[in-house]
């Protein structure tokens, strides 16, 4: 009698731990969110562009909301690695990823990559680096004009070293090449970093590199920047419309979440992030690394945002043969 | 000397102690195969956004020195690298190990670990603007010879079978292919698996072809993993400190390749050592026997790699641009700070480099007392565990660290299945470092060849783009040097029996 007496109560606390244990799984509590660290998992290796701005970002996670943000690595294939299991990662708002375009729009058009653009729920495209074209500080070019002249007068020869292929700096490369009516060589190296190495050491004439190399670099000087305006950081830069080239392009940056992810707390990290976003002296950050700062959110802004770069990246990249 | 005045700012109560935790913990992450020093960097850096600058510079410093330091544990005592750059350590520490030597190994490479780090801290204090310019005088052909010269070391180090030797490279070369290359980002030998994609990670590889095969083997011997000499477990200071000042030339010119190849963003620790190490054998005294347990090989990979820390200080505060991996990390906490990196760091931001620097000379030399102790202990640890418990316990040890590449299960899966048949070609005498050679230096060579191609193509002179460049024209030297010096070795060894038997 006594056993049975025990063995029911056993039975009930189970079965009333188990109930308790699935409540909270089910419905992740939202007002509470969040309560514990947020992995930022970056498809990239450490020292790149989005490395620096989820690091940028990371105090004001703390700051603003008293939350602790861990980044971690998850290179490989171009992002791709980290994307393609995006969706396999808990749901719970304490997984984010890091997303960047051209990448999502144009990998799986080119190839299998184990994921489809629209696989990817996006939060927030929080900035872009925009395309420039950047020397050396004691190059023979001082304005694009000089460069251009140059190119036209000897096809081929002069050299762009650029982050990859299939990437930003590609696109702007081809799209320069053809509006501009000139043929340059474009050469690709792994990221942004060796890329300006390159520049540095005279292996190549000049980089499509990013605004942010101008702010990094001392010895560098950008030529034209690929903006709708000029960049606050450099107001003496042109932009590439001003001297007749219309190209506005650049790779941008935002937030993802697993899609197992519930609404309540999708919207609840979009406001965390857009408030980052908003914060001046965030901004003030980003614009002093040479950044652009873009808010393109959850929700209609996010979808319109999309619908454009995914027209406008696959063209540029058809243009660029690397699309059939 | 230079910023002498900023001693004092490094010897601050909370600098001393950042930089002893920060080795403790460097060393004991970096003995934990596949836990590296980029990961061990890039886990502290939140907390360093509180710091003054110095500080967090200074343990993040001490921490990436100490994880160097730390891999040369697993190399001597499981024949496992717990960093790539201790991979030559590996060549005659495991058979020192082996031989009932371990502690004086361990030693050895403390000191050794000591000096390297101390020269090239002391290249970043006095000389970091003029040898900065090196990063940028290596262009992509000079890193594609570079690579070309990595893999005729192959030549030098393939024990008893060239041949052998070399198929390994090739394999290494082969798997190196895999996945989304570098530069081109074509998609090879994946056969369709989305696995695949992103490759075979290094330390997975290091895992899986030296670690594996020491595990199959401990299960499958009856013997001890390491002979153990009575009352063995010292330190043998005294005898390591009379080796490593009988073979002071060796410690010295391989700190100064380390430094040297620490300051090229494209190269690493594991090329630092494997450069000294091949040095250190062509130039090997009588009675020296490299590869069979000779601690001078301790001795120069360890001291390069050490040395790889300063000297990848040095573009990473001089230019920007971060000569190792760790740099890449530490370089994105310092945008967060706010400090721009360039050459008016050091004028205008001067209190905070030598601040930094001697804060990270001070690390190197905490290492020596709690290198010495922490080893002492791993040593205990290692000899005095019983096989029923040493080998789950490595064996897990391998599998968090697989996992910890990037958090992922297939690295787990690649390195197991990579050591399975890196334990199979051991039977039939291939050797596990012609093959992770292979993987390291295929994509640098790749990316090298193609830029140099796509370069030259654009002048119009690829002849000249490949043969006509100084540093390159020295590179092919050094490397016909390294392929031919063993042939003409072994033919003057047997002119000179000739003579003799005449």
């Amino acid at each position: 009698m006594k056993t049975t007496i025990r063995r029911k109560f056993l039975t009930a606390g189970a079965a009333l731990a188990v109930i308790a244990g699935f409540d909270l799984a089910a419905q992740p509590a939202a007002a509470e969110y969040p309560e514990k660290p947020i992995s930022y998992i970056i498809p990239f290796g450490p020292g790149g562009e989005s490395d620096i701005t989820a690091r940028l970002q990371q105090p004001f996670f703390k700051d603003k909301f008293g939350v602790d943000t861990v980044i971690s690595y998850k290179p490989g294939g171009g992002g791709a690695v980290g994307w393609a299991e995006l969706n396999s990662l808990k749901g719970d708002g304490y997984t984010i990823m890091g997303v960047n375009l051209p990448h999502i729009v144009l990998q799986p058009q080119q190839k299998d990559v184990g994921y489809q653009t629209d696989d990817i729920t996006m939060l927030y495209w929080f900035h872009y680096t925009p395309d420039a074209i950047v020397v050396t500080d004691d190059s023979e070019f001082k304005t694009i004009q000089d460069l251009i002249k140059y190119a036209k007068a000897n096809p081929g020869k002069l050299t762009f070293s650029g982050s990859g292929k299939g990437t930003s700096p590609h696109l702007a490369q081809v799209t320069f090449d053809k509006l501009a009516g000139v043929k340059t060589t474009y050469v690709p190296f792994k990221g942004t970093g060796a890329s300006v190495t390159a520049l540095m050491g005279k292996q190549v004439t000049a980089a499509m590199a990013f605004t942010t190399v101008a702010a990094n670099y001392e010895k560098t000087r950008l030529l034209a920047v690929a903006m709708e305006k000029r960049h606050p950081r450099f107001p003496d830069v042109p932009t590439f419309r001003e001297v007749g080239l219309d190209i506005v392009s650049g790779a941008y940056r935002g937030i993802a979440v697993p899609k197992s992810t519930p609404e309540p707390i999708r919207a609840k990290l979009t406001k965390m992030i857009s408030d980052i976003n908003h914060d001046p002296a965030f901004q003030k950050k980003m614009i002093d690394g040479g950044f652009a700062v873009v808010d393109y959110a959850y929700g209609k802004s996010e979808q319109d945002f999309m619908k454009k770069m995914k027209v406008d990246a696959t063209a540029a990249a058809k243009a660029a043969g690397m699309l059939k | 000397m230079a910023g002498l005045e900023h001693l004092l700012g490094a010897l601050t109560p909370l600098n001393l102690l950042f930089a002893l935790f920060g080795v403790v913990a460097g060393t004991v992450i970096g003995a934990i195969p596949g836990l590296t020093a980029t990961m061990a960097v890039a886990v502290l850096v939140p907390l360093t956004f509180a710091m003054p600058t110095a500080s967090a510079l200074i343990l993040m410093g001490a921490i990436y020195t100490g994880a160097i330091y730390g891999g040369a544990y697993s190399a001597i005592l499981l024949n496992t690298p717990g960093t790539p750059s201790a991979i030559a350590t590996t060549f005659d520490g495991y058979p020192l190990a082996k031989k009932g030597n371990g502690d004086y190994a361990i030693t050895v490479a403390c000191l050794a670990s000591v000096v390297g780090g101390m020269i090239g801290a002391l290249a970043l204090l006095t000389l970091a603007p003029p040898l900065s310019r090196v990063a940028l005088a290596f262009g992509p052909v000079e890193y594609f010879w570079l690579a070309i010269f990595g893999l005729s070391l192959i030549a030098a180090l393939a024990e008893g079978s060239l041949l052998k030797g070399m198929a390994g490279g090739a394999l290494g070369l082969i798997l190196s292919c895999i996945g989304v290359a570098e530069v081109s980002a074509d998609v090879r030998l994946t056969f369709g698996s989305h696995t695949m994609l992103s490759g075979i990670q290094i330390v997975a590889a290091l895992i899986g072809l030296y670690c594996v095969p020491v595990l199959i083997d401990l299960v499958a011997t009856p013997d001890h993993h390491l002979k153990i000499e009575k009352g063995s477990g010292g330190y043998r200071l005294g005898e390591a400190i009379a080796y490593l000042w009988r073979d002071k030339i060796n410690a010295v010119r391989s700190s100064v390749i380390g430094t040297i190849v620490g300051i090229l963003p494209g190269a690493g620790g594991s090329i630092a050592s494997l450069v000294a190490y091949s040095e250190a054998r062509r130039t090997a005294k009588k009675g020296q026997v490299y590869g069979k347990g000779e601690p001078g090989g301790v001795v120069a990979s360890e001291s390069a790699n050490n040395a790889t820390v300063g000297g990848g200080f040095i573009p990473t505060l001089v230019l920007g641009i971060p000569g190792t991996p760790p740099d890449a990390v530490i370089l994105g906490a310092l945008l967060v700070q706010g400090v721009r990196t360039g050459p008016s760091l050091f004028t205008q931001q001067g209190e905070v480099v030598y601040t930094f620097i001697w804060g990270l000379i001070l690390a190197t030399i905490l290492m020596l007392p709690t290198g010495l102790l922490i080893g002492r202990y791993a040593y205990r640890t290692i000899i005095t565990l019983p096989k029923a418990l040493l080998v789950p316990a490595i064996a897990f040890m391998t599998i968090i660290g697989g996992y910890a590449i990037r958090n992922n299960i297939s690295d787990v899966v690649i390195m197991i299945v990579l050591g399975g048949i890196g334990w199979v070609l051991g039977r039939f005498g291939f050797t596990a470092s012609p093959i992770v050679l292979g993987l390291i230096l295929g994509p640098i060579a790749e990316a090298g060849f193609v830029q140099a191609w796509t370069i030259g193509g654009a002048t119009d002179d690829r002849f000249a783009m490949f043969f006509g460049r100084p540093i390159s024209i020295a590179i092919i030297v050094f490397t016909l040097f390294t392929l031919l010096s063993p042939f003409y070795l072994a033919r003057m060894k047997k002119l000179k029996e000739r003579a003799h038997a005449d």
